[in-house]
Protein backbone atom coordinates (compact mmCIF):
# COMPACT_ATOMS: atom_id res chain seq x y z
CA UNK A 1 0.00 0.00 0.00
CA UNK A 2 2.36 2.66 -1.23
CA UNK A 3 -0.13 5.43 -0.69
CA UNK A 4 0.32 4.96 3.03
CA UNK A 5 3.89 6.19 2.84
CA UNK A 6 6.01 9.01 1.50
CA UNK A 7 3.67 11.90 1.96
CA UNK A 8 4.74 15.30 3.06
CA UNK A 9 3.51 16.24 6.52
CA UNK A 10 0.33 18.19 6.02
CA UNK A 11 -0.23 19.44 9.53
CA UNK A 12 1.50 19.91 12.83
CA UNK A 13 0.57 16.49 14.19
CA UNK A 14 2.41 14.76 11.41
CA UNK A 15 5.44 16.96 11.79
CA UNK A 16 5.79 16.11 15.43
CA UNK A 17 2.43 16.35 17.06
CA UNK A 18 0.66 18.55 19.48
CA UNK A 19 1.99 17.74 22.91
CA UNK A 20 0.17 18.09 26.17
CA UNK A 21 3.31 19.13 27.98
CA UNK A 22 6.68 20.40 26.84
CA UNK A 23 9.27 17.70 26.37
CA UNK A 24 12.07 18.22 28.84
CA UNK A 25 14.01 16.14 31.31
CA UNK A 26 13.14 17.24 34.77
CA UNK A 27 14.54 15.12 37.60
CA UNK A 28 11.39 15.54 39.65
CA UNK A 29 9.04 14.65 36.82
CA UNK A 30 6.65 11.74 37.41
CA UNK A 31 7.51 8.54 35.63
CA UNK A 32 5.57 5.47 34.59
CA UNK A 33 6.95 1.95 34.47
CA UNK A 34 6.23 0.18 31.22
CA UNK A 35 4.60 -3.22 31.87
CA UNK A 36 6.36 -4.59 28.80
CA UNK A 37 10.02 -3.45 29.02
CA UNK A 38 9.87 -2.53 32.74
CA UNK A 39 11.74 0.71 32.13
CA UNK A 40 10.69 3.96 33.74
CA UNK A 41 9.61 6.63 31.29
CA UNK A 42 9.03 10.31 32.09
CA UNK A 43 5.37 11.16 31.60
CA UNK A 44 6.17 14.03 29.26
CA UNK A 45 8.16 11.71 27.02
CA UNK A 46 5.27 9.25 26.97
CA UNK A 47 2.96 12.06 26.04
CA UNK A 48 5.14 13.30 23.24
CA UNK A 49 4.96 9.75 21.95
CA UNK A 50 1.10 9.52 22.04
CA UNK A 51 1.34 7.49 25.25
CA UNK A 52 3.37 4.72 23.74
CA UNK A 53 6.65 3.42 25.16
CA UNK A 54 9.76 3.42 22.94
CA UNK A 55 9.59 -0.41 23.23
CA UNK A 56 6.26 -0.31 21.39
CA UNK A 57 3.91 -0.83 24.32
CA UNK A 58 0.69 1.15 23.91
CA UNK A 59 -0.63 2.58 27.15
CA UNK A 60 -4.39 3.01 27.48
CA UNK A 61 -5.63 6.48 26.65
CA UNK A 62 -8.93 8.23 27.19
CA UNK A 63 -11.63 8.78 24.60
CA UNK A 64 -10.94 12.54 24.61
CA UNK A 65 -7.26 11.90 23.96
CA UNK A 66 -8.18 9.75 20.97
CA UNK A 67 -10.39 12.51 19.62
CA UNK A 68 -7.56 15.00 20.00
CA UNK A 69 -4.98 12.72 18.39
CA UNK A 70 -7.12 11.58 15.48
CA UNK A 71 -9.56 14.25 14.40
CA UNK A 72 -8.80 17.52 12.65
CA UNK A 73 -8.47 20.41 15.05
CA UNK A 74 -11.82 21.76 16.28
CA UNK A 75 -13.73 19.48 13.90
CA UNK A 76 -15.31 17.22 16.54
CA UNK A 77 -18.96 17.90 17.39
CA UNK A 78 -20.21 15.73 20.21
CA UNK A 79 -23.65 14.12 20.00
CA UNK A 80 -25.89 12.84 22.82
CA UNK A 81 -23.36 13.81 25.49
CA UNK A 82 -26.24 14.40 27.88
CA UNK A 83 -27.51 10.79 27.98
CA UNK A 84 -27.09 9.25 31.42
CA UNK A 85 -27.79 5.79 32.82
CA UNK A 86 -30.64 5.73 35.29
CA UNK A 87 -30.19 2.36 36.97
CA UNK A 88 -33.19 0.75 35.24
CA UNK A 89 -33.08 -2.45 37.32
CA UNK A 90 -32.37 -0.78 40.68
CA UNK A 91 -29.27 -2.96 40.87
CA UNK A 92 -27.53 -3.02 44.27
CA UNK A 93 -24.63 -0.52 44.36
CA UNK A 94 -25.00 0.62 40.73
CA UNK A 95 -25.90 4.25 41.45
CA UNK A 96 -22.73 4.64 43.52
CA UNK A 97 -20.64 2.96 40.82
CA UNK A 98 -22.00 5.34 38.19
CA UNK A 99 -21.26 8.34 40.38
CA UNK A 100 -17.69 7.17 40.99
CA UNK A 101 -17.19 6.52 37.29
CA UNK A 102 -18.46 9.99 36.38
CA UNK A 103 -16.07 11.60 38.81
CA UNK A 104 -13.02 9.50 37.94
CA UNK A 105 -13.48 9.75 34.17
CA UNK A 106 -15.01 13.25 33.96
CA UNK A 107 -17.39 11.73 31.42
CA UNK A 108 -21.11 11.02 31.57
CA UNK A 109 -20.89 7.55 30.00
CA UNK A 110 -18.52 4.95 28.57
CA UNK A 111 -18.61 6.15 24.96
CA UNK A 112 -18.24 9.53 23.29
CA UNK A 113 -19.93 9.99 19.91
CA UNK A 114 -20.03 12.75 17.37
CA UNK A 115 -19.12 13.98 13.93
CA UNK A 116 -15.59 14.90 12.96
CA UNK A 117 -13.16 15.30 10.13
CA UNK A 118 -10.09 13.13 9.75
CA UNK A 119 -7.56 14.69 7.35
CA UNK A 120 -10.40 16.55 5.73
CA UNK A 121 -12.75 13.57 5.45
CA UNK A 122 -16.07 14.03 7.20
CA UNK A 123 -17.20 11.06 9.30
CA UNK A 124 -19.10 9.93 12.36
CA UNK A 125 -16.74 9.04 15.18
CA UNK A 126 -16.99 7.15 18.44
CA UNK A 127 -14.42 6.34 21.09
CA UNK A 128 -15.10 4.24 24.17
CA UNK A 129 -13.83 5.38 27.56
CA UNK A 130 -11.82 2.85 29.58
CA UNK A 131 -12.02 4.75 32.86
CA UNK A 132 -15.84 4.66 32.85
CA UNK A 133 -16.63 1.19 34.25
CA UNK A 134 -14.08 -0.27 31.80
CA UNK A 135 -16.07 0.81 28.80
CA UNK A 136 -18.93 -1.53 29.64
CA UNK A 137 -22.05 -1.35 27.47
CA UNK A 138 -25.36 -0.57 29.12
CA UNK A 139 -28.42 1.04 27.60
CA UNK A 140 -26.79 4.46 27.18
CA UNK A 141 -23.73 3.12 25.35
CA UNK A 142 -26.01 1.01 23.14
CA UNK A 143 -28.31 3.94 22.48
CA UNK A 144 -25.47 6.35 21.65
CA UNK A 145 -23.80 3.91 19.25
CA UNK A 146 -27.17 3.15 17.61
CA UNK A 147 -28.02 6.85 17.22
CA UNK A 148 -24.60 7.49 15.71
CA UNK A 149 -25.07 4.78 13.06
CA UNK A 150 -28.60 6.02 12.35
CA UNK A 151 -27.28 9.56 11.97
CA UNK A 152 -24.50 8.31 9.70
CA UNK A 153 -27.06 6.44 7.61
CA UNK A 154 -29.30 9.48 7.31
CA UNK A 155 -26.39 11.75 6.32
CA UNK A 156 -24.55 9.06 4.31
CA UNK A 157 -21.38 9.28 6.37
CA UNK A 158 -18.75 6.66 7.16
CA UNK A 159 -18.29 5.63 10.80
CA UNK A 160 -14.90 5.38 12.51
CA UNK A 161 -15.01 3.73 15.93
CA UNK A 162 -12.56 2.92 18.72
CA UNK A 163 -13.54 0.09 21.05
CA UNK A 164 -12.30 -0.59 24.55
CA UNK A 165 -14.67 -2.57 26.73
CA UNK A 166 -15.00 -5.28 29.32
CA UNK A 167 -18.29 -6.25 27.65
CA UNK A 168 -21.96 -5.81 28.46
CA UNK A 169 -22.70 -4.00 31.72
CA UNK A 170 -23.98 -6.49 34.30
CA UNK A 171 -25.80 -3.89 36.33
CA UNK A 172 -28.32 -3.32 33.54
CA UNK A 173 -28.88 -7.04 33.06
CA UNK A 174 -30.95 -8.12 30.06
CA UNK A 175 -31.27 -4.52 28.89
CA UNK A 176 -27.49 -4.48 28.36
CA UNK A 177 -27.64 -7.79 26.50
CA UNK A 178 -30.28 -6.40 24.15
CA UNK A 179 -27.94 -3.54 23.21
CA UNK A 180 -25.79 -6.10 21.39
CA UNK A 181 -28.69 -6.85 19.04
CA UNK A 182 -29.74 -3.22 18.82
CA UNK A 183 -26.31 -1.88 17.85
CA UNK A 184 -25.80 -4.78 15.41
CA UNK A 185 -29.09 -3.90 13.73
CA UNK A 186 -28.00 -0.29 13.31
CA UNK A 187 -24.59 -1.35 11.91
CA UNK A 188 -26.36 -3.70 9.47
CA UNK A 189 -28.67 -0.96 8.14
CA UNK A 190 -25.70 1.38 7.71
CA UNK A 191 -23.75 -1.38 5.96
CA UNK A 192 -26.64 -2.39 3.68
CA UNK A 193 -26.81 1.23 2.49
CA UNK A 194 -23.27 0.83 1.11
CA UNK A 195 -21.61 2.90 3.80
CA UNK A 196 -18.18 2.35 5.33
CA UNK A 197 -17.51 1.37 8.94
CA UNK A 198 -13.92 1.09 10.18
CA UNK A 199 -13.40 -0.15 13.72
CA UNK A 200 -10.14 0.00 15.65
CA UNK A 201 -9.89 -2.49 18.51
CA UNK A 202 -7.87 -1.33 21.49
CA UNK A 203 -6.90 -2.89 24.80
CA UNK A 204 -9.08 -4.53 26.02
CA UNK A 205 -12.01 -5.33 23.75
CA UNK A 206 -13.94 -8.29 25.13
CA UNK A 207 -17.32 -9.90 25.81
CA UNK A 208 -20.51 -8.43 24.44
CA UNK A 209 -18.76 -5.62 22.58
CA UNK A 210 -16.50 -8.08 20.76
CA UNK A 211 -19.60 -10.15 20.00
CA UNK A 212 -21.37 -7.17 18.45
CA UNK A 213 -20.22 -3.91 16.87
CA UNK A 214 -16.46 -4.47 17.43
CA UNK A 215 -16.45 -7.39 14.97
CA UNK A 216 -18.85 -5.87 12.44
CA UNK A 217 -16.60 -3.39 10.64
CA UNK A 218 -15.92 -3.50 6.91
CA UNK A 219 -12.33 -2.97 7.97
CA UNK A 220 -11.17 -4.11 11.41
CA UNK A 221 -7.90 -2.66 12.69
CA UNK A 222 -6.19 -3.21 16.03
CA UNK A 223 -3.61 -1.47 18.16
CA UNK A 224 -0.46 -3.55 18.79
CA UNK A 225 -0.62 -5.89 21.76
CA UNK A 226 -4.28 -5.29 22.61
CA UNK A 227 -6.27 -8.05 24.30
CA UNK A 228 -9.24 -8.90 22.09
CA UNK A 229 -11.58 -11.81 22.71
CA UNK A 230 -15.00 -13.03 23.75
CA UNK A 231 -14.39 -15.00 26.94
CA UNK A 232 -11.81 -13.79 29.44
CA UNK A 233 -8.50 -15.69 29.50
CA UNK A 234 -8.79 -16.38 33.23
CA UNK A 235 -12.28 -17.83 32.82
CA UNK A 236 -11.05 -20.05 29.98
CA UNK A 237 -8.16 -21.33 32.10
CA UNK A 238 -10.51 -22.07 34.99
CA UNK A 239 -13.02 -23.80 32.72
CA UNK A 240 -10.60 -25.88 30.67
CA UNK A 241 -7.90 -26.29 33.36
CA UNK A 242 -5.29 -25.74 30.67
CA UNK A 243 -2.69 -23.06 30.48
CA UNK A 244 -3.09 -20.70 27.56
CA UNK A 245 -0.13 -19.95 25.28
CA UNK A 246 1.70 -16.66 25.44
CA UNK A 247 0.17 -14.08 23.15
CA UNK A 248 -3.31 -15.66 23.31
CA UNK A 249 -6.06 -13.15 22.40
CA UNK A 250 -3.54 -10.46 21.50
CA UNK A 251 -3.94 -8.38 18.33
CA UNK A 252 -1.21 -10.41 16.65
CA UNK A 253 -3.06 -13.67 17.50
CA UNK A 254 -6.23 -12.29 15.88
CA UNK A 255 -4.33 -11.15 12.80
CA UNK A 256 -2.80 -14.61 12.45
CA UNK A 257 -6.24 -16.25 12.75
CA UNK A 258 -7.86 -13.93 10.25
CA UNK A 259 -10.03 -11.76 12.48
CA UNK A 260 -8.39 -8.35 11.99
CA UNK A 261 -7.29 -6.71 8.76
CA UNK A 262 -4.19 -4.96 10.05
CA UNK A 263 -2.37 -3.88 13.19
CA UNK A 264 -1.70 -0.16 13.12
CA UNK A 265 0.50 1.59 15.71
CA UNK A 266 -1.06 4.66 17.28
CA UNK A 267 1.30 7.09 15.56
CA UNK A 268 0.16 5.85 12.14
CA UNK A 269 -3.57 5.61 12.79
CA UNK A 270 -4.55 9.10 11.71
CA UNK A 271 -2.78 8.80 8.38
CA UNK A 272 -4.15 5.28 7.82
CA UNK A 273 -7.72 6.34 8.58
CA UNK A 274 -7.36 9.43 6.41
CA UNK A 275 -6.06 7.31 3.54
CA UNK A 276 -8.78 4.69 3.90
CA UNK A 277 -11.51 7.31 4.08
CA UNK A 278 -10.09 8.97 0.98
CA UNK A 279 -9.91 5.62 -0.82
CA UNK A 280 -13.63 5.13 -0.13
CA UNK A 281 -14.44 8.49 -1.64
CA UNK A 282 -14.34 10.60 1.48
CA UNK A 283 -17.76 11.99 2.24
CA UNK A 284 -20.29 9.93 0.32
CA UNK A 285 -22.58 12.04 -1.76
CA UNK B 1 -44.94 -20.95 47.41
CA UNK B 2 -43.29 -18.39 45.17
CA UNK B 3 -39.93 -19.35 43.77
CA UNK B 4 -36.86 -17.17 44.08
CA UNK B 5 -34.86 -16.26 41.00
CA UNK B 6 -32.15 -18.69 42.05
CA UNK B 7 -34.70 -21.52 42.51
CA UNK B 8 -35.55 -21.02 38.87
CA UNK B 9 -31.86 -21.05 37.92
CA UNK B 10 -31.63 -24.54 39.47
CA UNK B 11 -34.79 -25.71 37.70
CA UNK B 12 -33.58 -24.30 34.38
CA UNK B 13 -30.33 -26.25 34.74
CA UNK B 14 -31.91 -29.55 35.77
CA UNK B 15 -30.49 -32.26 33.46
CA UNK B 16 -33.88 -34.04 33.58
CA UNK B 17 -35.60 -31.09 31.91
CA UNK B 18 -36.65 -31.63 28.28
CA UNK B 19 -33.87 -30.57 25.90
CA UNK B 20 -33.96 -29.17 22.37
CA UNK B 21 -34.39 -32.52 20.65
CA UNK B 22 -37.28 -33.43 22.96
CA UNK B 23 -39.09 -30.29 21.79
CA UNK B 24 -38.37 -31.13 18.18
CA UNK B 25 -39.83 -34.64 18.43
CA UNK B 26 -42.73 -33.45 20.59
CA UNK B 27 -43.87 -30.56 18.40
CA UNK B 28 -42.84 -31.39 14.82
CA UNK B 29 -42.98 -34.32 12.43
CA UNK B 30 -40.48 -35.66 9.91
CA UNK B 31 -37.39 -33.98 11.36
CA UNK B 32 -34.39 -34.32 9.07
CA UNK B 33 -31.17 -33.10 10.64
CA UNK B 34 -28.67 -31.08 8.62
CA UNK B 35 -25.08 -30.97 9.80
CA UNK B 36 -22.06 -28.71 9.54
CA UNK B 37 -21.16 -25.10 8.93
CA UNK B 38 -19.42 -25.78 5.56
CA UNK B 39 -16.37 -23.99 6.93
CA UNK B 40 -14.81 -26.06 9.65
CA UNK B 41 -16.93 -28.63 11.49
CA UNK B 42 -20.27 -29.79 12.78
CA UNK B 43 -21.04 -28.64 16.30
CA UNK B 44 -23.15 -31.20 18.20
CA UNK B 45 -24.19 -28.47 20.67
CA UNK B 46 -26.60 -27.21 18.02
CA UNK B 47 -29.04 -29.47 16.20
CA UNK B 48 -30.64 -28.01 13.12
CA UNK B 49 -32.75 -29.21 10.26
CA UNK B 50 -36.07 -29.42 8.48
CA UNK B 51 -39.44 -30.57 9.74
CA UNK B 52 -43.18 -30.06 9.47
CA UNK B 53 -45.18 -27.92 11.85
CA UNK B 54 -48.84 -28.88 11.51
CA UNK B 55 -48.07 -29.94 7.94
CA UNK B 56 -46.02 -26.93 6.86
CA UNK B 57 -42.25 -26.98 6.32
CA UNK B 58 -40.10 -25.09 8.81
CA UNK B 59 -36.42 -24.79 9.69
CA UNK B 60 -35.57 -25.67 13.27
CA UNK B 61 -32.43 -24.75 15.18
CA UNK B 62 -32.04 -26.08 18.70
CA UNK B 63 -29.27 -25.92 21.24
CA UNK B 64 -28.99 -29.46 22.58
CA UNK B 65 -27.49 -30.22 25.99
CA UNK B 66 -28.10 -33.97 25.95
CA UNK B 67 -29.38 -36.10 28.85
CA UNK B 68 -26.73 -38.70 29.69
CA UNK B 69 -23.24 -37.75 30.84
CA UNK B 70 -21.72 -39.18 27.69
CA UNK B 71 -24.15 -37.29 25.50
CA UNK B 72 -23.75 -34.07 27.47
CA UNK B 73 -19.97 -34.24 27.11
CA UNK B 74 -20.25 -34.86 23.36
CA UNK B 75 -22.52 -31.84 23.02
CA UNK B 76 -20.26 -29.59 25.17
CA UNK B 77 -23.15 -29.27 27.69
CA UNK B 78 -25.00 -27.13 25.19
CA UNK B 79 -22.28 -24.50 24.86
CA UNK B 80 -22.04 -23.84 21.10
CA UNK B 81 -18.76 -23.16 19.36
CA UNK B 82 -18.33 -20.67 16.51
CA UNK B 83 -19.05 -23.46 14.01
CA UNK B 84 -22.37 -24.07 15.77
CA UNK B 85 -23.45 -20.45 15.31
CA UNK B 86 -22.20 -20.53 11.72
CA UNK B 87 -24.20 -23.70 11.05
CA UNK B 88 -27.27 -21.99 12.52
CA UNK B 89 -26.79 -18.97 10.25
CA UNK B 90 -26.30 -21.21 7.22
CA UNK B 91 -29.60 -22.95 7.94
CA UNK B 92 -31.37 -19.65 8.52
CA UNK B 93 -30.22 -18.32 5.16
CA UNK B 94 -31.36 -21.56 3.58
CA UNK B 95 -34.76 -21.04 5.25
CA UNK B 96 -34.92 -17.52 3.82
CA UNK B 97 -34.15 -18.85 0.35
CA UNK B 98 -36.94 -21.43 0.49
CA UNK B 99 -39.40 -19.15 2.30
CA UNK B 100 -39.56 -21.26 5.43
CA UNK B 101 -40.00 -19.74 8.87
CA UNK B 102 -37.27 -20.37 11.46
CA UNK B 103 -37.96 -21.67 14.94
CA UNK B 104 -35.13 -21.68 17.50
CA UNK B 105 -34.97 -23.46 20.84
CA UNK B 106 -32.41 -21.98 23.21
CA UNK B 107 -30.86 -23.70 26.20
CA UNK B 108 -27.28 -22.75 26.98
CA UNK B 109 -25.23 -21.57 29.93
CA UNK B 110 -23.36 -19.51 27.33
CA UNK B 111 -21.26 -19.73 24.22
CA UNK B 112 -18.39 -22.21 24.43
CA UNK B 113 -15.51 -20.96 26.49
CA UNK B 114 -12.22 -22.41 25.28
CA UNK B 115 -9.06 -21.97 23.26
CA UNK B 116 -10.50 -23.35 20.03
CA UNK B 117 -13.64 -21.23 20.26
CA UNK B 118 -11.56 -18.07 20.66
CA UNK B 119 -9.14 -19.11 17.94
CA UNK B 120 -12.03 -19.54 15.50
CA UNK B 121 -13.67 -16.24 16.41
CA UNK B 122 -16.47 -16.84 18.91
CA UNK B 123 -17.13 -13.10 19.14
CA UNK B 124 -17.16 -12.67 15.38
CA UNK B 125 -19.52 -15.64 14.90
CA UNK B 126 -22.04 -14.26 17.39
CA UNK B 127 -21.74 -10.73 15.98
CA UNK B 128 -22.42 -11.99 12.48
CA UNK B 129 -25.57 -13.81 13.63
CA UNK B 130 -26.84 -10.68 15.38
CA UNK B 131 -26.32 -8.63 12.24
CA UNK B 132 -27.68 -11.09 9.72
CA UNK B 133 -30.67 -12.26 11.75
CA UNK B 134 -31.83 -8.66 11.94
CA UNK B 135 -32.44 -8.64 8.19
CA UNK B 136 -33.29 -12.31 7.63
CA UNK B 137 -36.36 -12.01 5.43
CA UNK B 138 -38.49 -14.77 6.93
CA UNK B 139 -40.36 -15.02 10.24
CA UNK B 140 -38.24 -16.10 13.23
CA UNK B 141 -39.58 -17.27 16.59
CA UNK B 142 -37.16 -18.14 19.40
CA UNK B 143 -38.13 -19.99 22.56
CA UNK B 144 -35.91 -20.09 25.64
CA UNK B 145 -36.54 -23.52 27.16
CA UNK B 146 -33.92 -23.60 29.93
CA UNK B 147 -30.87 -21.41 30.29
CA UNK B 148 -30.52 -18.30 28.17
CA UNK B 149 -26.89 -17.48 28.78
CA UNK B 150 -25.76 -14.11 27.45
CA UNK B 151 -24.51 -13.57 23.89
CA UNK B 152 -24.49 -17.32 23.32
CA UNK B 153 -28.28 -17.32 23.67
CA UNK B 154 -28.90 -13.97 21.96
CA UNK B 155 -27.08 -15.26 18.86
CA UNK B 156 -30.22 -17.34 18.17
CA UNK B 157 -32.74 -14.86 19.57
CA UNK B 158 -32.74 -11.88 17.21
CA UNK B 159 -36.29 -12.88 16.38
CA UNK B 160 -39.76 -11.46 15.71
CA UNK B 161 -41.07 -13.16 18.83
CA UNK B 162 -39.13 -14.42 21.81
CA UNK B 163 -40.91 -16.66 24.29
CA UNK B 164 -39.74 -18.17 27.55
CA UNK B 165 -40.72 -21.17 29.54
CA UNK B 166 -42.01 -20.28 32.99
CA UNK B 167 -38.83 -21.53 34.66
CA UNK B 168 -36.36 -20.57 31.97
CA UNK B 169 -33.83 -17.81 32.64
CA UNK B 170 -32.34 -15.17 30.37
CA UNK B 171 -29.30 -13.27 31.58
CA UNK B 172 -26.36 -11.15 30.52
CA UNK B 173 -24.05 -13.15 32.82
CA UNK B 174 -24.41 -16.22 35.04
CA UNK B 175 -25.40 -15.33 38.62
CA UNK B 176 -22.20 -17.02 39.84
CA UNK B 177 -20.06 -15.01 37.42
CA UNK B 178 -21.77 -11.79 38.40
CA UNK B 179 -21.35 -12.51 42.14
CA UNK B 180 -17.68 -13.36 41.80
CA UNK B 181 -16.93 -10.21 39.78
CA UNK B 182 -18.96 -7.80 41.90
CA UNK B 183 -18.54 -9.28 45.36
CA UNK B 184 -15.66 -11.74 44.88
CA UNK B 185 -17.98 -14.43 46.19
CA UNK B 186 -19.75 -16.95 43.92
CA UNK B 187 -21.78 -18.02 46.96
CA UNK B 188 -23.76 -14.81 46.59
CA UNK B 189 -25.19 -16.07 43.29
CA UNK B 190 -28.70 -16.00 44.76
CA UNK B 191 -28.40 -12.26 45.44
CA UNK B 192 -26.97 -11.70 41.97
CA UNK B 193 -29.82 -13.71 40.41
CA UNK B 194 -32.35 -11.49 42.18
CA UNK B 195 -30.60 -8.28 41.06
CA UNK B 196 -30.04 -9.36 37.45
CA UNK B 197 -33.79 -9.82 36.78
CA UNK B 198 -33.42 -13.05 34.86
CA UNK B 199 -36.77 -14.80 35.23
CA UNK B 200 -39.43 -15.07 32.54
CA UNK B 201 -41.72 -12.69 34.39
CA UNK B 202 -38.86 -10.16 34.73
CA UNK B 203 -38.15 -10.43 31.00
CA UNK B 204 -41.86 -9.94 30.30
CA UNK B 205 -41.95 -6.83 32.51
CA UNK B 206 -38.85 -5.46 30.76
CA UNK B 207 -40.54 -6.11 27.37
CA UNK B 208 -37.63 -8.28 26.30
CA UNK B 209 -39.98 -11.20 25.55
CA UNK B 210 -43.59 -11.45 24.32
CA UNK B 211 -44.83 -14.56 26.07
CA UNK B 212 -44.30 -16.81 29.07
CA UNK B 213 -45.24 -20.46 28.56
CA UNK B 214 -46.67 -22.34 31.55
CA UNK B 215 -44.99 -25.61 32.33
CA UNK B 216 -47.49 -27.44 34.53
CA UNK B 217 -47.55 -30.27 31.99
CA UNK B 218 -43.87 -29.93 30.98
CA UNK B 219 -42.81 -32.73 28.64
CA UNK B 220 -46.35 -34.16 28.28
CA UNK B 221 -48.04 -34.51 24.86
CA UNK B 222 -50.47 -31.74 25.85
CA UNK B 223 -47.51 -29.43 26.56
CA UNK B 224 -45.99 -29.91 23.11
CA UNK B 225 -49.43 -29.68 21.47
CA UNK B 226 -49.95 -26.35 23.19
CA UNK B 227 -46.66 -24.96 21.83
CA UNK B 228 -47.50 -26.35 18.37
CA UNK B 229 -50.75 -24.39 18.35
CA UNK B 230 -49.07 -21.23 19.64
CA UNK B 231 -46.39 -21.43 16.94
CA UNK B 232 -48.91 -22.12 14.18
CA UNK B 233 -51.08 -19.18 15.19
CA UNK B 234 -48.15 -16.80 15.60
CA UNK B 235 -46.59 -17.72 12.25
CA UNK B 236 -49.92 -16.98 10.56
CA UNK B 237 -49.77 -13.48 12.07
CA UNK B 238 -46.11 -12.91 11.14
CA UNK B 239 -46.57 -14.10 7.58
CA UNK B 240 -49.22 -11.47 6.97
CA UNK B 241 -46.92 -8.73 8.25
CA UNK B 242 -45.63 -6.55 5.41
CA UNK B 243 -43.29 -4.71 7.78
CA UNK B 244 -41.63 -7.77 9.28
CA UNK B 245 -38.06 -6.44 9.19
CA UNK B 246 -38.96 -2.91 10.27
CA UNK B 247 -40.86 -4.38 13.22
CA UNK B 248 -37.97 -6.69 14.12
CA UNK B 249 -35.55 -3.76 14.08
CA UNK B 250 -37.93 -1.71 16.20
CA UNK B 251 -38.42 -4.62 18.62
CA UNK B 252 -34.78 -4.21 19.68
CA UNK B 253 -34.40 -0.52 18.84
CA UNK B 254 -36.88 0.59 21.48
CA UNK B 255 -35.00 -1.10 24.35
CA UNK B 256 -33.24 1.72 26.13
CA UNK B 257 -34.51 4.34 23.70
CA UNK B 258 -36.34 6.47 26.23
CA UNK B 259 -33.32 7.27 28.36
Amino acid sequence: MSFLNFRKPTNELETGGRTAAPVHSDESEPELTCPNCHKSIPVSRLWANLNTCPCGHHFRISARQRIRILTDRDSFREMDGDLRSRDPLSFAGYQEKLETARISSSETEAVICGTAEIMGNKCCFFAMEPSFMMGSMGTVVGEKITRLFEYALEHRLPVIGYTVSGGARMQEGLLSLMQMAKTSGAVKRHSDAGLLYIVILTDPTTGGVTASFAMEGDIILAEPGATIGFAGARVIEQTTRKQLPKGFQKSEFLLEHGFVDAIVPRKDQRQTLGDLLKLHGGETQ
Amino acid sequence: MSRTAFDRVKIARDPKRPTGLDYISGIFTGFFELHGDRRYADDPAIAGGLAYLNGRPVTIIAIEKGHTTKERTRRSFGAPKPEGYRKALRLMKQAEKFHRPVICFIDTSGANCGFGAEERGQGQAIAENLMDMMTLNTPVISILIGEGGSGGALALAVADRVWMLENAIYSVISPEGCASILWKDPQKADIAAENLKITASDALTLSVIERMIKEDDLGQPSFYAGIRELLTAELAVLEKNDHLLEDRYERFRRIGKGI
